[in-house]
């Protein structure tokens, strides 16, 4: 199963693989390590996020293991896909069918489309909508965009995409 | 310094009536238009000049071909704004290589020459120890290839966005801020003066791409062409899209992008947040260069008009009089 977790740790050197060593003996695979050094954070904490595969039932072991170090786990949970990216997609949206674009996103497994508006103003029109796609990283959503790029590429759909600087 | 203008259109009549109004140090000495052709070495009479072409819709002597001009003129600086093909930049592109070739400065206002041959006449201008300058192709009355050349000297450009064609920009506020379609908003920007009567090469993304170039091969000398942009127009962007990206305080833009290290030269629509520095409205443009040492800077200014784009002509005629003074 896939677990999300949030935890607070001490900001020197090592604290991060520590916490690491537990997840290997668990049996686990790390999907994603996101760390957000803050800025006005001289306090000498560090929160990191940990996305990753475990086998059922050793999480409870794997959570005790964690605590022993001295590392604080303020969140977890099964959402594993934080990223998030709306892009915009113009076209004849229903009659190249719709399902099939969005599946194609969700059977990659790392990916998931989130939301969909759509607007339809008249019957043969082109229609428009808002599609948001959900990753657990950065590498991840490249994929999944480029995926949604050349899928619509061959239904004739425009994709208009945020900047990302 | 005396001068050569070449092309006697917006541009050129705009350049002459600078020089004639401001008291820059500036001498014509020599003036073309695609039929006719005028030469004095003391100077030509401008308001003559301008009333001729007025009323007859010629500047000068119709046995004078511009070539004559280019070539038998006494000159420090050819000024090269005549309406020019974007296929293969001609006549312009002639004109510049003939005034490089007889140890003339070159300023032009014109695309094609610079996007097609940029290495070519540069190193032509190099070898004839005389400069070749070409601020007005480029974002109309910003300085932005002063800025690069000599205020960022000592910077790396990493990469750049910008909003390069004010057409597709006014189209785009229009249909945001009023809700009209494209073919609305397309209408109105032709009834502004803001489009041709064929607006493909706005609406589809190649002026955009045109001044990509330029600014890709002045920056990085990468040597490429309209061919290496990925390009996507605006003409099929809908009302409908534009709300869906207002409904996340966003909207859209055609931005042209250039990230050498992701070997990347795009232009193409984009969702960008509102308040964000290359959200301009109406026909301007903007520029966002994102470098080592400055960080982000971003300009914006007009990108089109008779007196915007003599002006940036203007400054690269004074900034080489400048250079050369500084040499003697």
């Amino acid at each position: 199963m896939q677990v999300s977790m949030k935890l607070e740790m001490k900001d020197t050197p090592g604290q991060l693989v520590s916490v690491l060593t537990p997840i290997s003996q668990c049996g686990g695979n790390i999907i994603a390590v996101i760390h957000q050094r803050d800025q006005e954070s001289d306090s000498g904490v560090l929160d990191v996020q940990i996305v990753l595969d475990l086998p059922e039932g050793r999480l409870d072991d794997l959570v005790a293991q964690i605590k022993k170090r001295g590392v604080t786990i303020t969140r977890i949970g099964k959402e594993r896909l934080f990223l998030q990216r709306s892009l915009l997609m113009i076209g004849h949206i229903m009659h190249t069918d719709i399902s099939d674009t969005v599946d194609q996103i969700d059977r990659t497994g790392y990916a998931e489309v989130s939301e969909l508006s759509l607007v339809m103003p008249a019957i043969n029109e082109r229609s428009s909508a808002r599609i948001t796609l959900k990753t657990a990283t950065a590498t991840d959503m490249n994929s999944a965009v480029a995926l949604l790029r050349k899928v619509s590429e061959k239904k004739e759909i425009l994709i208009v995409e945020p900047l990302e600087e | 310094m005396r001068i050569a203008i070449l092309g006697f259109g917006s541009v050129g009549k705009g350049v002459a009536r600078v020089v004639q109004e401001k008291d820059l140090g500036i001498t014509v000495t020599g003036l073309a238009d695609s039929g006719s052709g005028i030469m004095d070495p003391d100077g030509i009479d401008l308001a003559a000049a301008l009333e001729r072409k007025a009323t007859t819709g010629f500047c000068g002597d119709r046995s004078l071909a511009p070539l004559d001009v280019v070539d038998g003129a006494d000159y420090d600086a050819l000024v090269e704004v005549s309406p020019t093909r974007i296929e293969d930049g001609e006549p312009a592109t002639t004109h510049i290589v003939h005034a490089l070739s007889r140890g003339k400065h070159a300023v032009t206002s014109n695309k094609g020459p610079i996007a097609l041959a940029h290495r070519r006449l540069r190193n032509l201008a190099g070898s004839h120890g005389v400069q070749l300058r070409y601020e007005a192709t480029v974002c109309g009355a910003i300085p932005i290839m002063h800025v690069l050349q000599h205020d960022l000297a000592g910077n790396r450009v990493v990469a750049l966005h910008g909003v390069l064609n004010g057409t597709c920009n006014f189209i785009l506020t229009r249909m945001e801020d009023e809700g009209l379609t494209y073919d609305q908003a397309l209408a109105e920007a032709r009834e502004m003066g803001y489009a041709e009567a064929d607006p493909t090469y706005d609406v589809k993304g190649i002026d955009a791409a045109l001044k990509l170039v330029i600014l890709a091969n002045t920056i990085w000398d990468m040597g490429v062409t309209l061919d290496d942009v990925e390009i996507t127009g605006i003409d099929l962007i809908t009302p409908e899209a534009i709300r869906l990206a207002c409904d996340r305080e966003t909207t859209i833009r055609l931005i042209a992008e250039a990230i050498p290290e992701k070997g990347l030269l795009r232009v193409s629509p984009r969702i960008i947040p509102h308040g964000h520095p290359l959200l301009v409205e109406g026909t301007l443009n903007a520029v966002t260069l994102h470098t080592d040492l400055a960080g982000e800077l971003t300009f914006i200014g007009r990108g089109a008009g008779s007196v915007e784009t003599a002006s940036a002509v203007i400054g690269d005629l004074l900034s080489i009089g400048e250079h050369h003074a500084g040499a003697h």
